[in-house]
């Protein structure tokens, strides 16, 4: 547990130091950007509130850098990440959790499937080495994976949506259905991710299958594949709680530096379908200028991804022994 | 049973290289008896590992058996698919490699390990496998405790005296050892090698072992086969090869092993290196190095000739007929 | 002079790498057109990219060979004058990357202690945090990123992880008894850095260049796209971001959108492979194994035996 311990208190650093760039980031820039913004909430919102933004963007200039931030980092920690500007008078708080849901749904779900599938195509490619699976196999995966994600979502609105019409093309939902647990929404829901869905998991998912493909050729060489073959195992076993159990110990580490990437095209593809979720917000925000609200949403994406990052390395401390025990 | 358990004829492996196909085996022949403890000796890459690998049918890409037969109690192995195969692996051929920590699971315990063996084979509950599981164990001393323990947990010797534990789980006819002492220090080696020893007594398994250290297995097998490049030398029981080697490689490595009680002598190597694998020489593969060297031995191979119980591939020993 | 064979040597290395790897083969060749293009655009387009002359919405012909944009652009020429920003924010973006992971990877695994632990807990920071929505905050504020503050955007968010690779290498090198020999020699740390320890990473190291161009690609369209850098200026992404906002493909201007987005997607897949290529250099391992040719020999043996 002691690993466990240690990657919390460093996720809590990285976490620490997001809180610290955000902090920092709109004093450096040049230029006065928060001034703007400032400008347009005088006289229209409650005085803590203000102030909470003063400290946050160094407007004001009434105190010292040191006391801004720490009052900075108070205000985040107790929730309060001020009033969003494009949805006034709507706190961030509020304004983030209509979008949370759609992300989740989307995002984490494409994300789960993609390495889950990947991991799963990559070990039994190599597997079967010298199939024509491993030799079409990379090439293949590693081109679709330099393709930029928000091409492929271009791509599979023109194909699917546009030119066959199988899906619509924009939104979370349909212009005309009401927001409600319903069956009818819920298909609608449906029919509007299946094409950004599409887009991610086709996309991330050469990059799962090459790094297992990679492990698996290493771990299928060890001695203790060589042995379970001795021992007259059963294929499956080998395969899944011999060689694929040790393969993936280095991909689940890579989960985690391969997740930014993920997030970065999870933002561009709901931008592109139009989706509402996180990302699309962000990039709304960006462009009326809502800088609480953009601030908000890259610190919470941040406490996703590290969330994320922490959930892969329980998975690692589940799956390897030897973490549980060294320090 | 009579009859020898295992007969290996003209076996031959290649392994694929991008200059060509190397020969790791060339042409061995080889026989070994219910409750035998062959021997094979030889330096690194001569093919002994191979040969071993080979006959366990453990072969991967980029080697491969390419001809002769392994006949396993009257069957041919070669001609098995896998899933028949499977039959006869652990419960009729176990295996023990050279380094435990590699060959052993890092993310299953012990436990686990001799479980799904059994399991693979067995219709055994659960109970049954943990009773069989702790009798091995406590065969090679382990406490069963150590059932829940990883691999990481155990030291060295610990983790080779497990993997005989495991190889002797379904009472096997014949197990397989590939340079199981070279990762332990002398003293370990000794205590593995007796502990070997009395199991063979007591179960009656054949032992087919492979090591590049001949003083390891000089008071345990019974016969003992000296390889060079692919080839079986020389072939007798243990005592006559050590006491009156007639190969020249084998008198070199004899040469090579100073007495502990006899007169001190000056060492003496073996000059050179083996030949290519690949596109090898015509003639005897040891002519290179050898000190008594003819023209015949650059221009034909030696075969393997049997007098009584001892074989030698050697012109100088058989000198071939003159046409 | 001595110093010329070496680099001959690793001329000759290369072309023969080249030759035998089909993957690192193409990848080299489309890198090689698209440097060309992105360096003489005028060898390859006549018009003026952001003339806005022609017949909006045109279709294809023999003199829009892609069609116009609905500004009455030629979308072929504004595909050729683009490729030099995105080709060469890749490459400078790549450059800048390499040099400072090799210059906290190697630092962090030669001095060890302290300045390891530090280096590293910067590294892995830097890493974990998602590097596109800070780049998205970052440009926010300045509204329109130039290039070189696009440049220094992608360097800082992009190192990361090739100085955690190389550290990795740097470490296991750096207790090799060769290294030990130069030290007790007496040579100061620098040539042993220098001279000894970083010739043995070099496909590693350019391994990482490769994978930081391909991120600077791919980073940089993705922020032109959402309108972050400089729509002014011509490039693939910003090409994309002119045609997304006029809705190119509801219109039936696909390849308004297509088309940028197919160069991205090669220069990106160029530099893939190259980056796969080399490490299977690194790795024969993961190199294709041809069962057939070697079912073949073994057919070929059993019917002479």
């Amino acid at each position: 547990m002691r690993f466990l311990v240690r990657r919390l208190g460093f996720l809590l650093v990285a976490l620490w130091a997001a809180l610290t760039l955000n902090f920092f980031i709109p004093r450096l820039m040049p230029g006065n950007p928060a001034e703007s913004m400032m400008a347009r909430f005088r006289g229209h919102v409650n005085p803590a509130a203000l102030h909470a933004l003063e400290v946050a963007f160094g407007i004001g200039g009434h105190q010292s850098l040191v006391t801004a931030y720490f009052e900075y980092l108070g205000n985040t920690l107790r929730g309060n990440l001020g009033i969003s500007t494009s949805y006034f008078p709507l706190s961030v708080t509020s304004v983030i959790l209509k979008a949370l849901p759609w992300s989740l749904g989307l995002v984490g779900l494409s994300t789960v499937v993609g390495f889950l599938i990947g991991t799963a195509v990559g070990a039994i490619a190599a597997w079967r080495r010298g199939g024509k699976m491993d030799s079409v196999l990379p090439p293949t995966f590693i081109v679709i994976s330099a393709f930029p994600y928000f091409w492929v979502g271009l791509l599979a609105i023109w194909l699917f949506a546009v030119t066959l019409n199988w899906f619509p093309i924009l939104g979370g939902y349909s212009e005309t259905a009401v927001e409600q647990w319903s069956w009818p929404f819920a298909g609608d829901v449906l029919t509007h991710a299946i094409l950004p869905a599409f887009t991610i998991v086709i996309t991330s998912i050469g990059g799962w299958i090459l790094t297992m493909r990679n492990n698996m050729i290493t771990v299928v060489a060890e001695d203790y594949v060589k042995m379970a073959r001795a021992k007259g195992l059963k294929n499956q076993r080998i395969l899944w709680q011999y060689a694929g159990r040790n393969a993936m110990l280095p991909s689940l580490t890579g989960f985690a530096m391969s997740l930014g990437f993920v997030i970065s095209g999870a933002i561009l593809v709901e931008y592109v379908f139009n989706y509402p979720g996180l990302g699309f917000m962000l990039l709304q925000a960006v462009q009326t200028e809502d800088y609480p609200l953009m601030q908000a949403l890259f610190l919470l994406i941040t406490v996703a991804v590290l969330l994320a990052i922490f959930v892969s390395d329980i998975v690692t401390a589940i799956l390897d022994p030897r973490t549980r025990v060294r320090a | 049973m009579s009859g020898p358990i295992l007969q290996v004829r003209d076996l031959m492996v290649e392994y694929a290289t991008p200059t060509g196909p190397a020969q790791a085996v060339h042409g061995v022949n080889l026989d070994l008896a219910q409750g035998e403890f062959l021997a094979i000796v030889g330096e690194s890459g001569c093919g002994k590992s191979t040969l071993l690998f080979a006959i366990a049918q453990l072969l991967t890409y980029p080697a491969s058996v390419v001809g002769g037969s392994i006949t396993f109690n009257g069957v041919d192995l070669q001609s098995l698919k896998e899933e028949e195969l499977r039959q006869y692996r652990w419960r009729d051929i176990s295996v023990v490699m050279q380094s435990a920590m590699n060959a052993l699971n890092p993310t299953l315990s012990v436990g686990a390990q001799l479980a799904d063996a059994c399991r693979a084979h067995t219709d055994w509950d659960d109970k049954r496998v943990a009773q069989r599981s702790e009798e091995v164990l406590s065969m090679v001393s382990i406490d069963k405790v150590h059932l829940k323990s990883y691999p990481f947990q155990l030291s060295g010797g610990m983790r080779q005296r497990a993997m005989i534990a495991m190889a002797l789980l379904l009472e096997p006819k014949l197990v397989i050892m590939d340079e199981p002492t070279s990762a332990l220090d002398v003293v370990a080696q000794r205590s593995l090698m007796r502990q070997v020893e009395a199991l063979r007594k007591e179960l009656g398994f054949s032992v087919l072992f492979v090591t590049h250290d001949m003083s390891v297995v000089s008071h345990f097998s019974d016969r003992l086969a000296v390889m060079y490049a692919g080839e079986v030398v020389e072939l007798d029981t243990t005592r006559e090869v050590f006491d009156h080697p007639q190969h020249p490689y084998s008198q070199g490595l004899m040469d090579a092993f100073p007495s502990l009680l006899g007169d001190a002598r000056a060492l003496t190597g073996i000059p050179g290196t083996p030949p290519a694998l690949v596109n090898p020489p015509p003639g005897c593969l040891f002519a290179a190095r050898c000190t008594h060297v003819m023209d015949v031995c650059r221009e034909l191979r030696p075969e393997l000739i049997t007098k009584g119980t001892r074989a030698v591939r050697c012109h100088l020993v058989n000198p071939p007929e003159r046409s | 002079m001595s110093r010329l064979r070496p680099l001959t040597r690793a001329l000759l290395g290369a072309w023969r790498f080249l030759r035998r790897d089909k993957k690192a083969l193409v990848g080299s060749i489309i890198l090689l057109v698209l440097l060309v293009v992105a360096t003489f655009p005028s060898w390859f387009a006549h018009d003026n990219p952001a003339a806005e002359i022609y017949t909006p919405g045109a279709g294809l012909s023999w003199h829009h060979l892609l069609g116009t944009t609905s500004f009455g652009q030629d979308v072929y020429s504004q595909l050729i004058y683009g490729a030099r920003q995105s080709v060469f924010i890749a490459l400078i973006v790549g450059a800048f990357c390499t040099v400072v992971s090799v210059a906290v990877g190697i630092t962090a695994a030669y001095s060890g202690g302290l300045i390891d632990d530090t280096l590293s807990l910067v590294t892995d920071v830097v890493l974990v945090i998602p590097t596109f929505p800070l780049i998205i905050v970052i440009t926010a504020y300045v509204k329109s990123a130039s290039f070189w503050l696009l440049v220094a955007v992608l360097v800082f968010t992009g190192w990361s992880y090739g100085a955690r690779q190389l550290r990795v290498q740097a470490l296991s090198l750096r207790n090799r008894d060769y290294l030990l020999a130069a030290r007790a020699r007496g040579e100061s740390s620098w040539y042993v850095i220098t001279v000894e320890l970083i010739p043995p990473m070099t496909s590693l190291i350019v391994a990482n260049f490769l994978s930081a161009a391909l991120y600077a690609v791919l980073a940089a369209s993705a922020l032109q796209f959402i309108g972050l850098g400089n729509i002014n200026t011509e490039s693939w992404g910003t090409m994309l971001y002119w045609a997304e906002n006029n809705e190119a493909l509801q219109t039936g201007l696909p390849l308004w959108a297509l088309a940028p987005g197919l160069a991205i997607a090669l220069l990106g897949s160029a530099l893939a492979l190259l980056n796969y290529a080399f490490d299977e250099v690194a790795n024969p391992a993961l190199r294709p194994v041809s069962v057939k040719k070697m079912k073949k020999r073994m057919r070929k043996l059993g019917a002479s035996a």
